[in-house]
């Protein structure tokens, strides 16, 4: 493992304690939301932050912190990108770039053709002579990351790369950021409250909720399983703790009601069930579905063409019907509804 | 929505006050245009000792500024970033030559470095050196009372800045000096150029903390505010030649830099 | 005589000695003729305020206290300051009834307002030459007896600080030091009396000219010498009811007491010489 890191930290109401490994050339993805603790573990791995006694960080054979070792965040071979790109003003976009060369002993010569052919791999050609105020957000945030490159650090940190950035540019600085870091030989924390960028970017994601990891596999475990509310309802999914019957096929939710399940589920389960799902009536169905629930309707956000409800009740739910659909049922906050999902749609798996 | 009167957009709660301020400041210097001799203006200025003392004020005022640059960005600096303990109290006596009427600064610099003093006693014994009454003096004096202003102007821009530059400096490499030389000086100089003038303006105003601890005596510590004030005990007029002169360099001084210097210290935020 | 007062070779300043034990009986006099004076004007009420020179400060406090105890129902005020900042502010139109002023250019200024007529001058201060209490350089006296010239006790090369010429201790001092041949001595050229004195106290200074009431001020922390040259330059303090003055029966009284036998007695216990 090229990062690997067990970070304890006690700042103000924070406690954080989180192990993580980052192998040569992955992407790992710290999920979590605002307070989790997801910069201030960055901050330690990059030397920022003094973690507390029983931390380690150590990037390959090199410990940069531990048993009273503690290395200088500008000793550290790594690079760092912020969310709102943070070039220096003063400097031009090319002098940004170079500024880690520079740091490091290159010549002035040699730092500006390194830092230009950088600007050139990011797409700013011709671009380097601006003031970084004279960069549109997505322009900024790539001089960012060729500053961040530049130097051939064996680190990465991303900071929420890409939340400052404007849906459109994000999708496209997204799509890039997804090429480099293909192309990059070193380890790559990447730390984000959004669950697309981690799963288009991460080779792995760990999720950190008050300072815990909750949850850590690849992206498509952690999208298909999500193990907490948050992570559910990141991924979109309706996550419904609860208990398999010994009959089988069934799960008793803690919350109340049951749910007809397609395999057998026995012990500690979640069942997660995905809003596309779930239909909706006005009055109970008659017929083959074996989970049908009453509900009311307490949201309704329209998503493109659909509307996504949610339900509450015995079994709450998220459910998305078509914006025909939803006007059709002539639904209004408040409405009670029949909701019904087939036993083969609910995904469950042990607690 | 509608403007204010006059298509200023200044609310009026705030123009009145203003004006009366900007009357307040000004009217006093009307005042002295107003009884200023015109007719006998050459004379007066040609009087012996006149460019001297405009000279050495223009000189100190400038040495001290320079010295308290290269002491008081490195103080706002601890002031602002450092976490020493005490910090708070350093602020404090900082500030002291504020409050401190400049008379008894000057006094107290004699304590320290008069040839009686802590410090000029020693100087004076092992190498028969004497600050008190020579040019040396009027910078120490003018320093002591302008850096204040300096050390306050940086400290607000250091705290104004965004520490996040030096963050990423460090991860870029940056030891802390080569990230106090390369990104947050650069940053806070708006602050700093604002700080210097206020030093420069101040130290050229000095009075009382000059004429105790350097004394007066033409060509070497008789400053402008000198010359005024005893110009001021036996002829009126020569004295506001005198303040009109002082008045104009500096204006011009600042306008200049203006221009030069504080314009293009200022650095556009995105 | 408890002060350090190393020589006091002009005759002239042999005054400062006895004064201190006589002052109690003649206060007991003057103040007996002072209320004979004012007896017959019973008018002294309401506020007077008195414009004096800053080295008047403690003898004129003195003077105003016994002045408030005769009239009772009367308050005085003080402005003490230079003699030609003062005089600025009464031609300024500064409400004063009295200005008591260190020399008498600066009461020719009032004069030539038409603010000021007949002043009397109420008291002489000549210059005296001071030195740090501890005497660092050793400055003594020339044997031989006699009062010296300022040349005999200047003999060391020593730093000096006199008033700037634009003041009237200044003026003075450059009389005595041109008399002396001594122009170009001193090292520097204070704003007023005062500051030469603090920096001779603070020891900054080896000498200082400054005036004899002074000297009788600063106790034990100078040691002062008389020298001939000072005759050449005796500052008259001028005393005058000012013509705008808003309260002139109390301004006369007070003029009058300064320059009773009593006033002229106080004057002389705080080192000033009669005219």
């Amino acid at each position: 493992m090229s990062l690997a890191a067990q970070v304890v930290l006690q700042r103000g109401s924070l406690s954080l304690d989180v192990e993580i490994e980052v192998a040569d050339g992955e992407v790992l993805a710290v999920l979590g939301p605002n307070g989790a603790g997801k910069s201030s573990l960055l901050r330690v791995l990059a030397g920022l932050l003094p973690p507390d006694g029983a931390s380690v960080v150590r990037e390959g054979a090199t410990i940069w912190d531990g048993d009273g070792t503690h290395v200088a965040a500008h000793r550290r071979a790594l690079g760092m990108v912020f969310q709102d790109h943070l070039l220096f003003p003063h400097l031009s976009v090319t002098e940004n770039v170079a500024f880690g060369l520079r740091t490091r002993g290159v010549g002035k010569a040699e730092a500006r053709s390194t830092a230009q052919g950088w600007l050139a791999r990011v797409g700013l050609e011709g671009l380097g002579g601006r003031r970084p105020a004279q960069l549109s957000g997505g322009q900024a945030q790539r001089a960012a990351l060729a500053r961040a490159l530049v130097g051939d650090p064996r680190v990465l940190l991303l900071d929420e790369p890409l939340s400052a950035l404007d849906a459109r540019t994000r999708l496209t600085v997204r799509a890039e950021l997804r090429r480099h870091l293909a192309e990059f030989a070193g380890s790559t924390v990447l730390v984000t409250h959004d669950p697309v960028d981690a799963m288009a970017l991460a080779d792995r994601v760990v999720v950190v909720e008050d300072g815990r990891v909750v949850q850590a596999g690849t992206p498509a475990e952690v999208n298909r399983r999500p193990r907490t509310d948050y992570v559910a309802r990141l991924v979109g999914l309706s996550l419904l703790p609860g208990t398999g019957t010994a009959a089988g096929r069934s799960v008793r939710l803690d919350s109340g009601g049951e749910v007809a399940v397609a395999e057998e589920a026995s012990g500690p389960v979640f069942a997660a069930v995905r809003p596309e799902s779930v239909a909706l009536y006005l009055a109970r169905p008659e017929g083959s579905p074996r989970n049908v629930w009453p509900a009311t309707l307490v949201g309704a956000t329209p998503h493109g063409a659909t509307v996504r409800c949610e339900l509450s009740g015995e079994v709450p739910l998220v459910a998305d019907v078509t914006a025909t659909a939803f006007a059709e049922l002539g639904l209004v906050p408040g409405s009670p509804v029949w909701a019904t999902v087939k036993a083969s749609e609910v995904a469950v798996y042990a607690r | 929505m509608t403007r204010a009167r006059g298509g200023t957009g200044i609310p009026a709660p705030l123009l009145v006050p203003a004006a009366a301020g900007i009357a307040f400041l000004v009217l006093p210097v009307v005042g002295l245009l107003v009884r200023t001799p015109w007719s006998d203006l050459g004379p007066k200025l040609t009087a012996p000792g006149v460019g001297d003392a405009l000279r050495l004020s223009l000189l100190s005022a400038t040495l001290a500024t320079l010295l308290s640059l290269l002491m008081g960005v490195p103080l706002a600096w601890v002031l602002a970033r450092s976490r020493i303990r005490g910090r708070s109290i350093l602020r404090a006596l900082v500030t002291v030559p504020l409050v401190l009427p400049p008379v008894v600064g000057g006094v107290a610099l004699f304590l320290v470095l008069g040839r009686q003093g802590l410090i000029g006693r020693w100087l004076f014994e092992q190498f028969d050196v004497t600050i008190p009454f020579t040019t040396t003096a009027v910078v120490i004096a003018e320093t002591f009372v302008a850096m204040p202003f300096l050390v306050i102007s940086v400290e607000g821009a250091l705290r104004a800045a965004d520490a996040r530059f030096e963050d990423v400096a460090a991860t870029l490499g940056a030891g802390r000096w080569t990230t106090f030389r390369r990104v947050t000086l650069p940053l806070v100089s708006p602050g700093i150029a604002a700080g210097a003038v206020l030093c420069w303006a101040r130290a050229l105003g000095e009075f009382g903390a000059t004429i105790t601890f350097a004394g007066n005596f033409p060509g070497t510590t008789q400053t402008m505010p000198l010359a005024v004030y005893l110009a001021l005990q036996e002829d009126t007029e020569a004295a506001i030649v005198l303040s009109m002169v002082l008045l104009a360099v500096s204006l011009a001084t600042l306008l200049l830099l203006r221009d030069r210097w504080l314009g293009r210290a200022t650095v556009p935020v995105a | 005589m408890n002060r350090r007062m190393a020589a006091l070779g002009a005759a002239a300043l042999l005054a400062l000695a006895g004064c201190t034990g006589s002052s109690a009986s003649s206060r007991d006099e003057a103040t007996g003729s002072s209320a004979a004076g004012t007896s017959g004007s019973e008018q002294i009420t309401g506020t007077l305020t008195v414009f004096a020179a800053a080295s008047l400060t403690d003898v004129f406090t003195e003077l105003g206290d016994q002045f408030m105890d005769d009239h009772p129902g009367l308050e005085v005020r003080f402005n003490f300051a230079g003699s030609s900042a003062l005089a600025t502010q009464i031609t300024q139109g500064a409400p004063a009834d009295v200005f008591a002023s260190a020399d008498e250019v600066q009461m020719a200024k009032a004069g030539d307002a038409g603010l000021a007529v007949d002043p009397a001058v109420f008291a002489e201060n000549p210059l005296m030459l001071v030195v740090p209490a501890d005497n660092p350089l050793g400055i003594q006296l020339p044997g031989g007896g006699g009062v010296p010239s300022l040349t005999e006790i200047l003999d060391h090369d020593a730093t000096m600080a006199v008033c700037a010429p634009q003041v009237p201790c200044g003026a003075a001092a450059a009389k005595v030091l041109d008399a002396a041949g001594l122009s170009a001595y001193p090292d520097t050229y204070e704003e007023d009396v005062r500051a030469v004195l603090t920096k001779v106290e603070l020891g900054e200074v080896d000498a200082g000219l400054v005036y004899v009431s002074d000297v009788h001020a600063a106790g034990d922390k100078v040691v002062a010498f008389g020298f001939s040259e000072s005759f050449q330059a005796i500052n008259r303090y001028p005393i005058s009811v000012l013509t705008a003055a808003p309260n002139p029966a109390a301004a006369q009284a007070f003029v009058d007491l300064v320059l009773s036998d009593d006033g002229q007695q106080t004057l002389r216990d705080a080192g000033f010489l009669e005219p």
